[in-house]
Order: structure tokens, then sequence, then C-alpha cells
């Protein structure tokens, strides 16, 4: 396989973990929540989609790699919608802060992540790394024939499901957003909730949805983690900076999730481009790092000097609405 | 049973806390007709329409909608009685389209074909001869678009009785005369339509009756074409109230402020104030009336330094001291060269006060600037704080309660006492009295006049013709933007000063 | 006959704002908030370990304080997180989202790592202390003036700017660290002037952290005056409460932003001076600990009380040690400790909402 190849193999799967995280988070700013828990929710979703299939492969004497899979990926779902539906008890019922209760809920999401990624085989009364080989390789699954097509192949078709999963959500969330009722009802309630109140939107209820959906999305982005890109094992803050890179990747994509499918490309590509550029020093390397996070500040000055309104985040972003408060 | 009223109020009446609002009103339209609402601000035609379409409930009273009695809680009960109405304020959402707008909130297959909303706005906009592209998105439209747009989404909700509140007020006269032409095409078309305005020439040009609306009070409906101005103006402003103001004559009168051509334009482009001049003179108070939106707050923020201003000079002349020239100087230049311009503006909890800090606080505000460099003194405010609760009777358990837990005259006393007692050589005031009841009014006029007294020069912007009439020396007139007249408050007949505020210069306008 | 037409259904519940809540209250409401956190992290450790919650709790009282060198190291603790938290409030009275405080430690500590690297030996004690308070003061503030011209001039998005200067600082410093590398290939630069401990904080009245304790102290006393007392703090205040009073007041909304800002970011820097010259003398990307985040929280539950904040960021920091004491006896993963704080704070956050409205079931409503 050529350089570039293995390059773009590897953008990807750097990629795949942010899209999903920032589709999620797109989701959920659309309707006027900035939660800054994605990183929690990831984590969330990834712990559980492992001790899903660390619990199943265990009871059972040979495991089914799709069962694995199954039981992994719901785990992963419920665990990123249960950090939604915290979020939304405290900041749409409860009223509390959106920033304060995001960096909250990251605190707990990591927090439950490194906890149980660290001590579920000894609280199940094993010893040593967790390690989920045959779910795993569920999630590494290539397609069959045509990634055997030679650098098309390579390029195109040698990725887990979860790959092109996120590929199709993002299309699917973007035809939602701008071609259906409730897509509309939803981006007008991000946009002005009294408007949206006054048109005979149940307000509470979109945010709600958003929130808990988004977050299930993002705890999918934990999932590939854990599964496609470090075959079903754990390494404490191994997930680094992921996160808070999906956020990026929101402002990036200007809230709009077909920008997100070449923008988390273009991350995931900055992101390892230090690997690839002869003659760097360990210390310049991480000066690349620096870039996908650079990047996003430009775009995110640029817009503001441009005030182009569709590029805006949601008018309402971070913003409580309450009726009786208007 | 058939009945010709589209509508027809039985008895309204509105109470807000003590004041009302609307007081036994009975009111009709028919299908295919236009009514105007006429009356001054403060005289409950919003309120009263605001009943119709749900946003109120009434106190006491019927409403009937062809001839069957209803009960309208919400909007969304409004709706499938066909009314639709469309406030001064739109509730469109900037970003998405016209057509986006006008579904939202609508049910229907899970796809929303916005092609098929579309072709279904260009067919109501042929019917009507609206002018409106589906696909246009809201932030890039005029005032007027936005207008049309109100309009359309109503319709298209199916609504025959449509209320407008105030629709010409952000308009240019060529935009009102094609809202005028839609507006008969839908009464032609059987739809009944109401129309709130102060505007005496529009309701002339476009209603086939006016009712007229006073204080609260139904004062009658008349036909159109038996009405003239003068009738109008008359039932409008009503029979000359005696009040019992103190006016004392001003003494030895000195020029302080010589306001030459002054220009306004907001941001969205529109001329608020137009080539506005005036003089203004210590010992003496002189009235702004107009209209709301006619460029009063204007004209008092481009004196302050808080509007930027497209041309103009404005000078002041403080006592034994040279001219100075203000117009280029912002408010924070306007604080640190110590001009002595008070002002109390008309959002008294946005702008002249915090609501929830408390007096102290509230006191430095103004004066937290003095002294040392690092400290700011809480010693004086206090006292002032205490003084103002002590002389002007404020009610409050303390000073350290938050302004913003006060009654609306105890805010304005705080307000007022501290922006006097910097002992100004210029104060401008806006609706002093909106919203007090008669002891607070009266303490306010009190003060007005005593700074009047001790040779300060007052600009006072009012909603109430007897009271400016009574109070003030001489009476500034304006009309969308332009000082129409300046009369002699001693002299001056409410007529007069009612056809100042509603003389655009151009006449009734014609039809189509 | 009348026909009525009902509107939707009229809400069970009516949430009206509670106009003011007595002090007694609110802290009975947070005691509670607190104690049902406790339990439920209770349930949490019972069925995950099987343990006795109470000796688990016990184990986090020792662990926090349950000797000299632990409470100490608590203390330490507790002041770093609550120098930022005192950092970050002049912002947030400004109702500016600081979330950058994570990244002005951290530029603030490369900053102090610098000047101790290089100047150690060349620099008599004094004026190479100067200089490290210098450096990291000044670096501080630049990354925070940096969001902020922007939100001046452009009104750009503060809360997003701020939060990406976070990673920017933290691959500056994996930069600086490879950079500074001792040993090399160790990926970390250890401990800064072992030897000689050139630019390390020394101990005060006997105690190792007590210049530490003097600096935070005194700093958030003349924060809490800052903010009270002088006239910028009355500027940040209106600013915060609303721009058109501010503006009305002759207040210059952008200077006092800006300059609100390099205040919140060279405070910010110097609690980086102080985690790299008071307690680690040394430098990495994990030195700020999440402390710029955890401080947002504690502001914020705080009500930007400055005084609040000791007692609130010492209860967090206890928790945290505590739980890492738990760990290792109960051979468990001191993470624990971010679940059990997280579990806290979802219960505190949550609890003000029953301080500021009035939750009642709505009867009958009159018929119109």
């Amino acid at each position: 396989m050529g350089v570039i190849t293995v390059f773009i193999q590897k953008a990807i799967g750097q990629g795949v973990c942010i899209l999903f995280g920032a589709n999620g988070e797109i989701l959920t700013e659309k309707s006027g929540n900035l939660n800054l828990g994605v990183p929690g929710m990831m984590y969330m979703g990834g712990i559980a989609g492992l001790a899903a299939a660390f619990m199943y492969e265990g009871a059972v004497a040979v495991p089914n790699a799709f069962v694995g899979f199954v039981l992994a990926l719901l785990a992963a779902l419920a665990a990123g919608a249960l950090g939604g539906l915290i979020y939304s008890v405290l900041t749409i019922t409860l009223r509390a802060n959106q920033n304060v209760s995001g960096l909250a809920l990251t605190t707990f999401g990591m927090g439950v992540g490194n906890f149980f990624g660290g001590s579920l085989s000894k609280l199940s009364g094993g010893v040593g790394q967790i390690s989920t080989a045959a779910t795993a390789s569920a999630f590494r699954l290539k397609l069959p024939l045509l990634s055997d097509i030679p650098v098309l192949g390579d390029v195109l078709f040698s990725y887990g499901v979860l790959t092109y999963l996120a590929i199709v959500l993002s299309i699917v969330l973007s035809r939602y957003l701008n071609r259906t009722r409730q897509g509309l009802c939803l981006r007008a309630v991000g946009e002005s909730p009294a408007t949206a109140d006054a048109a005979g939107i149940n307000v509470q209820l979109y945010k709600y949805m958003a929130t808990v959906i988004g977050g299930a999305i993002a705890g999918l982005g934990g999932l590939y983690f854990v599964m496609e890109y470090s075959g079903g094992t754990w390494t404490n803050n191994g997930f680094g900076d992921r996160g808070w890179l999906a956020v990026a990747l929101v402002i990036f994509a200007r809230w709009r999730p077909l920008n997100a499918i070449w923008g988390s490309l273009l991350f995931g590509a900055l992101y390892i481009l230090y690997l690839y550029i002869p003659g760097l020093g360990r210390a310049t390397q991480e000066i690349f790092k620096m870039l996908p996070y650079v990047v996003t500040i430009i775009v995110l000055i640029l817009t503001s000097l441009r005030k182009k309104k569709e590029d805006q985040p949601p008018e309402s972003l971070g913003l409580h609405y309450f009726r009786e408060e208007r | 049973m058939k009945d010709a009223n589209a509508i027809e109020l039985r008895n309204i009446s509105k109470r807000f806390g003590k004041v009302i609002a609307n007081d036994r009103i009975n009111l009709s339209v028919r299908d295919g007709e236009i009514l105007a609402i006429l009356g001054e601000n403060g005289s409950g035609k919003t309120t009263l329409m605001n009943m119709i379409s749900g946003i109120y409930y009434p106190d006491e009273g019927q409403i009937f909608v062809h001839g069957e009695e209803v009960t309208i809680r919400s909007p969304k009960d409004a709706f499938p009685l066909g009314i639709g109405m469309i406030h001064q304020h739109f509730k469109l959402v900037d970003v998405l389209t016209a057509a986006e707008n006008i579904v939202l909130g609508l049910s229907g297959p899970t796809k929303l074909d916005i092609t098929a909303v579309a072709t279904r706005i260009s067919k109501l906009a042929h019917k009507y001869g609206f002018d409106i592209d589906p696909f246009k998105k809201i932030y890039e439209m005029s005032v007027s678009e936005k207008q049309t747009v109100e309009i359309v989404k109503m319709l298209y909700r199916g609504a025959n009785i449509l209320i407008l509140d105030e629709p010409t007020a952000v308009l240019t006269p060529q935009e009102t005369d094609a809202l005028f032409a839609v507006l008969r095409n839908m009464r032609d078309a059987g739809n009944a339509i109401i129309i709130i305005t102060h505007k005496l020439n529009e309701v002339l040009a476009l209603s086939d009756r006016v009712a007229v609306l006073h204080k609260g009070k139904y004062i009658g409906t008349v036909e159109t074409k038996d009405a003239t101005v003068e009738s109008l103006t008359e039932m409008m402003v009503g029979k000359k109230v005696k009040l019992d103001i103190e006016r004392p004559d001003p003494v030895d009168p000195e020029l302080r402020l010589k306001v030459k051509d002054i220009t306004c334009v907001n941001k969205e482009g529109v001329i608020t104030l137009n080539h506005a001049s005036f003089t203004a003179f210590g010992g003496e108070i002189l009235g702004i009336a107009g209209v709301a939106g006619s460029g009063q707050k204007e004209l008092l923020e481009s004196i302050a330094g808080l509007t930027p201003k497209e041309s103009g000079e404005i000078d002041y002349y403080p006592p034994n001291k040279p001219m100075q020239e203000i117009s280029k100087l912002s408010a924070v230049e306007i604080s640190k060269l110590g001009i002595k311009l008070s002002f109390v503006p008309e959002d008294r909890l946005g702008m002249g006060l915090v609501g929830p800090m408390d007096m102290i606080d509230n006191m430095m505000i103004r004066s937290y600037k003095k002294g040392g460099f690092f400290w700011a003194d809480r010693r004086a405010p206090r006292t002032l704080a205490e003084h103002i609760i002590s002389e002007l009777e404020v009610a409050t358990p303390g000073v350290t309660t938050p302004v913003g837990k006060l009654s609306g005259g105890n805010v304005q006393k705080v307000l007022v006492g501290r922006e006097i007692s910097s002992a100004p050589i210029v104060l401008m005031v806006a609706y002093p009295v909106r919203g007090l009841d008669i002891n607070s009014s009266y303490t306010i006029y009190r003060l007005l006049n005593e700074q009047k007294k001790r040779g300060v020069a007052v600009l006072c912007v009012g909603e109430d013709l007897d009271v400016l009439l009574a109070l003030c020396d001489r009476i500034l007139v304006l009309c969308d933007g332009r000082v129409t007249g300046i009369v002699d408050a001693r002299t001056a007949t409410k007529e007069e000063i009612g056809l100042l505020m509603t003389h655009t210069g151009k006449g009734a306008r014609k039809d189509g | 006959m009348a026909r009525n037409i009902h509107g939707a259904h009229e809400p069970l519940l009516h949430i009206s704002k509670r106009e003011d809540c007595g002090f007694l209250r609110a802290c009975a409401v947070r005691l509670i908030a607190i104690a049902l956190a406790l339990v439920v992290c209770g349930v949490v450790i019972v069925a995950l370990t099987g343990l006795n919650p109470v000796e688990v709790y016990a184990g986090v009282i020792d662990g926090a304080v349950g000797s000299s060198r632990r409470l100490w190291v608590t203390i330490r603790d507790t002041l770093s997180l609550l120098l930022v938290a005192v950092a970050l409030t002049p912002a947030f009275k400004m109702r500016f989202w600081n979330v950058g405080g994570e990244g002005q430690v951290l530029i603030g500590a490369t900053a102090t790592a610098a000047v101790m690297i290089n100047f150690a030996g060349k620099l008599p004690a004094p004026l190479l202390f100067a200089a490290m308070i210098a450096a990291s003061i000044l670096a501080g503030m630049v990354w925070g003036v940096i969001p902020a011209l922007f939100k001046a001039g452009w009104n750009t998005n503060e809360t997003l700017f701020t939060l990406m200067m976070n990673y920017v600082a933290t691959q500056f410093v994996a930069f600086c660290v490879v950079y500074w590398e001792n040993p090399a290939g160790s990926n970390s630069v250890g401990i800064i002037n072992a030897s000689d401990k050139a630019g390390w904080l020394p101990p005060l009245f006997g105690l190792t952290y007590g210049w530490n304790l003097v600096i935070v102290v005194l700093l958030t006393a003349f924060m809490y005056v800052y903010l009270r007392y002088s006239k910028q703090g009355y500027e940040i205040a209106y600013v915060g409460q609303s721009v058109n009073t501010a503006r009305y007041a002759g207040i210059n909304v952008k200077t006092v932003i800006i300059r609100t800002m390099a205040i919140s970011g060279a405070l910010c820097g110097l609690t980086g001076f102080i985690l790299v010259s008071g307690s680690g003398h040394t430098i990495s990307t994990t030195l700020a600990g999440g402390r710029g985040f955890t401080a947002i929280v504690v502001a914020w539950l705080s009500k930007l009380n400055t005084f609040t904040m000791m007692l609130v960021s010492f209860l967090l920091t206890f928790m945290a040690k505590g739980a890492i004491q738990i760990a290792s006896q109960f051979s468990l993963n001191e993470n624990a400790s971010e679940i059990i704080t997280g579990i806290i704070l979802f219960f505190v956050l949550g609890c003000e909402f029953f301080i500021n409205y009035r939750v009642e079931f709505r009867h009958r409503r009159r018929e119109g």
C-alpha cells in the first residue's frame, strides 16, 4: 500500500469518532443547547459498549461476534443518551446553566469511562487488560469483495461498519434538518424559541429529543474508538481530546453535517500529519497537533467577521427559554 | 344563524392591576370591510385587539365570531376561528426563508415539500397582489417584506379576519401604498380587516369605518366617508381635561442648548430624525409631543451622546462659561468633561437603572467615577439614596433592596431623584409619568418645576397632551422625525397639537 | 349556546420565580442536595463494589485530611483550584464565558518554567521570582486578551473561542515538554532545578505551602474587594447587568471587556506560576489537571462570591483526594473520584432550581 493510501486510511480512522461526536453535537446545538458534555458522553458510550461486549463474552463459552456487536451498539447508544438526558433534565427542566452542566457531565462521563475501563476486569473477578476480541472483530469486519479491489478498495472499502454509519448518519441528519417538517421546527427552536412557541411547537420536547438523541450519537463515537480503532481494549485517557475536537468540528463545519464529513477527514489528516512530514523533530510534531484547533479558531473568527447569517451559531445557543420569563 | 358581523365585541373590559385598559367596549367589524381603530398611545387599542387574538383574556364581556359566542384563551384558539393578528414586532425566524416561516409549525407529511408550499404562496400572492419571494431569507428582507410574510402566514393558515397593529409605522410612503392596495384586495375578497393606527390620513385613505378609543373608553364609530381630519382629531384627543399642575412663569430664560439640523439614521437605514432644530432655555420646560416613534428617543439620545448623528450640530451653553459643541462627543466624553446633562430615559430598568442592584449601586451609576483612582466612593451614594427615600417618599424596605422590586412610581422617583441630584444644567426626561399613579405623577411634576425654578433647561417628552399643555412652557411637536411646530403651551389647543402630530405634510394620501 | 374552545391542557405544575429565598432555606436546600448526592453515590458504590458505603466515606475523610501531609496536599490543591475560580470571577461577573482557564493556567505555567529553566543561576533569587511571576502573568494575560479582543470588536463567540484556546495551549506545552525534555527520550521535563531548587517557592513560617497560602488568600480577598468596592468592579458589574446601562453611564464597554479579560487571564497565569514554582516543580500537559473547568463550576456554584469559593473548592478537592485514597485502600480505580464529583455537581446544580423557583400544583382555574 502506498503512503498516501495509508495516510487516508489513518486520517479516516481518526476522523470517524470525531464525526460521530460532531453530528450528535450539531443535532443538540440546533435545538439551542450548547452541550459541553460531548467528551463525557463519548466516554460513556465507549465504556458502555466495551462493558457490554466484555460481559457477554465472559458469560458465554463461544461468543458470537454478531450478538456482541448488537449488544455493544445498544449499550453505547443507551449510555450516550443517558448523558444527554442528565444534561437535559438539568438545563431544560431544572434550568441550570448550560456551560456548567455540560462541564459537569464531562467530568462525570470521563470518570465513568476511566473508572470502569480501569477496573472492569477486576470488578468481575478477572485480572489484566480487558479484551473483547470477538466483538471487536465484528466492528472491524471489512466489506467483502469490495475491499479486495486494489487501492480503491483500501481507500474506500477497508473500514468497519461504523465508518459507513457515520457518513450515512451525516447525510440523514442533513436531510432531516433541511428537508423535513420536524427539522424545520427544530431549527426554529434553536434560532428563536419564542417564535417557535408562538407557532405551536413544543419547544421543551424538541430540546429534550435533540439533546438525548444527540447524546446517543456522540456515544457511538466512543464506541468506534474502543472497538474499531482500539480493537476492543481500553487505555485510560487514551481517548485524549477527541471529544473537544468534536466540539471544534461543529464550529468548523458551521453546524452543517455534510461539511462535518469532509471536516472530520481534514481534522483526522491534520491530527496525524506530523507522522508523514519527514524531518520533523518530536517537539515540532506537537505543534502540528495544534492545527485542528487553530484552524477552528480561524474559522470562528472569519465567520464572525463576515457576519453571514447562515454561518453563525443558532441564535439562542446557550440561552434558556421559558415562556413565562419572556 | 347568519350574522353579517365577522367579529362583535360586547362590553369588553380589561384591567391591569388598578389601571383600566379597556372599559366596556362595544365594537363590530363586518366581512368585506376595513375597520380602523383610532386612538392615541395608551388608549387601549392594542390591548383590545390582543383579546381577540388570544394574547389576553378579557375580564368581562363577550366576543362573537360570525354570530357565535366564543372563548379565546390563547392564539391557538384564535387560529381555527380564522383570526390572525400581525403584531408590531414580527415573529419570524431570521435565517429561514419566507416559505419556511410560513409553514413553520403546521402539521403535514414528514417530508416537507417546500416547492408545493411556495406554489401555494405564489397563488395567494397572485390573488391579493402581494409581492413576495418565497425563497428569500427573512434577514435579507426589508421591514415591509417581513410584514408581507406575516400577512401571508396568516392567510396561508386560513385566516379571514386580519388584525394589523400599526402596520404603517415602519413603512415608507410607497410601501404603505402597496400595503393598502393589498388590504383593499383582501377586503374585496370578503375578508374582515381591522387596522390599528393613529395616523388620520391613513384612516381616511383606507378604511370603511372608524372606531375611536380614548383612554380605554369607546368613543364611537363613524363611517369614514362622513369623517374629516378635524372631526376625528376631536374624537381622538377627547375634551380638554383641567389638570391642577403648577406652572410658574419662566424667570430670565437663558439659552442653554441649541440643536441645529440634527439627522439620525438607524441600523436599518431608516431616517429617524430629519433635520431637527430647536433651542432650549434655562428656567423653562420644553415639552416634546408626537405619536410614538416619531424620533423622540433619538432626539434625547443624540443629545446625550448615545445615538450617532449623521449630521447637524448641538451647542451647549453653560452659565458663565463659553459655549461647547457637544455634537461629536460620546456619552463617555460628555461624562468625562463634566457637562451637566442629566437624562431620565424611557427604559427605566433597562437603561437608567439596573433592576437587580440596590439603590446605592444604582446611585453610583452616575457617581462611581468620582474620587480617587481605585476605590469607588460608596458613602456619598448611600447618603444620596437615603436622602431620596426621605425627600421623595420612596416606599422601599431600605437602601439595600434591589430597585427592580419597587413599584413603578418608586422606581421613577429613584431615577429622577438621582438625575436631579447632580445639579444639572440641562435635564432631559422621557415619559416621566408613564405607568405612574396620580400621586407619584404629581411628585414628578413638582420635581420638574423645582428644577425649572432653579434655572434648569428641562426637556420633557410626553404622551398625554393634557399634561404637556398644563406643565410646559413651550411644546415642540415631532412627526416622522421632523419638527412640525413649536407652540406656546399657554395658548395652544389640543387639536392644534394633534394636527401637528399627524401632519405629514403630504395630506391624505390618494388611493392606490 | 356559547361555543367554548378550550386551550391546551392546563399545566399540572405552575412554576414561578421565587422573589426571595431566605438564606437558611437556601442552605437547607443545598445541604439536602449534597446529602442526596452522597446517598446516590453510596448506592453506586455498593452496587459496584459491594463495599459498605459508610466505610468508604470514612476512607474518604481519612484520605483527604487523615494525616498532616494529606491535609496539606488537600489544602494545596484547594488553593490552586480556588485561585483559578477567583481568576474567572471578574469575567463571569461581566457575563463573559471564559472557559479558557485551563489554557491560561497552562500557558502561565509554561512561561514560569521557561524562566526557571533558562535563568536559574543567572539571576539572584528575588529577581528570578519576579521574572517568573511577570512571565506567568503576561502569558496568561495574552491568552485571555486574544478572545476578548475579538469579542469586543466583532462579537466572536467567547465560549467557543476560549475553549479552543485551551487545546492550542495544551499542544504548546507538549511542544515545550519535548523541547526541555530531561532526561532525553523520557517525554517529560522531570523536576526542574532539582539540585539547587532555584525558582522553588521556599517554605514560609515553616510551612511547605506557606507562600501558596499567602498569595492565594491575599488574591482572593483582593478580588472580593476589587469587585465590590472598586470603580473597575462597578464597571464590570454594569457591563454584565446591562450593556445599555453601561453605555448610559458613560462606560467604554470594549475597554472594560478587554481589561477584565486581561485580569482574568493574568490571574490564571499566576496560578500556573504557583503550580510550577509552589508545588509541582515541573511542567506537563496535565499540569492544570482540569482545574480550569472545575473552577468554572466552583465560581458558578459560589454565585461569584470569592469567600464561598473557598468552601466549594475545599469540598470538591476533599472529595477528589478522599476518592483517590479509597481507590488505593479498596484497590479500586482513582477515577471513582470524578464519578462522585460529577454526581454531587449534578445534584447541586439541579437544586438551585428549587431555590430560585416556586413549584406549585395548579388547582382548578376559575372559569372565564
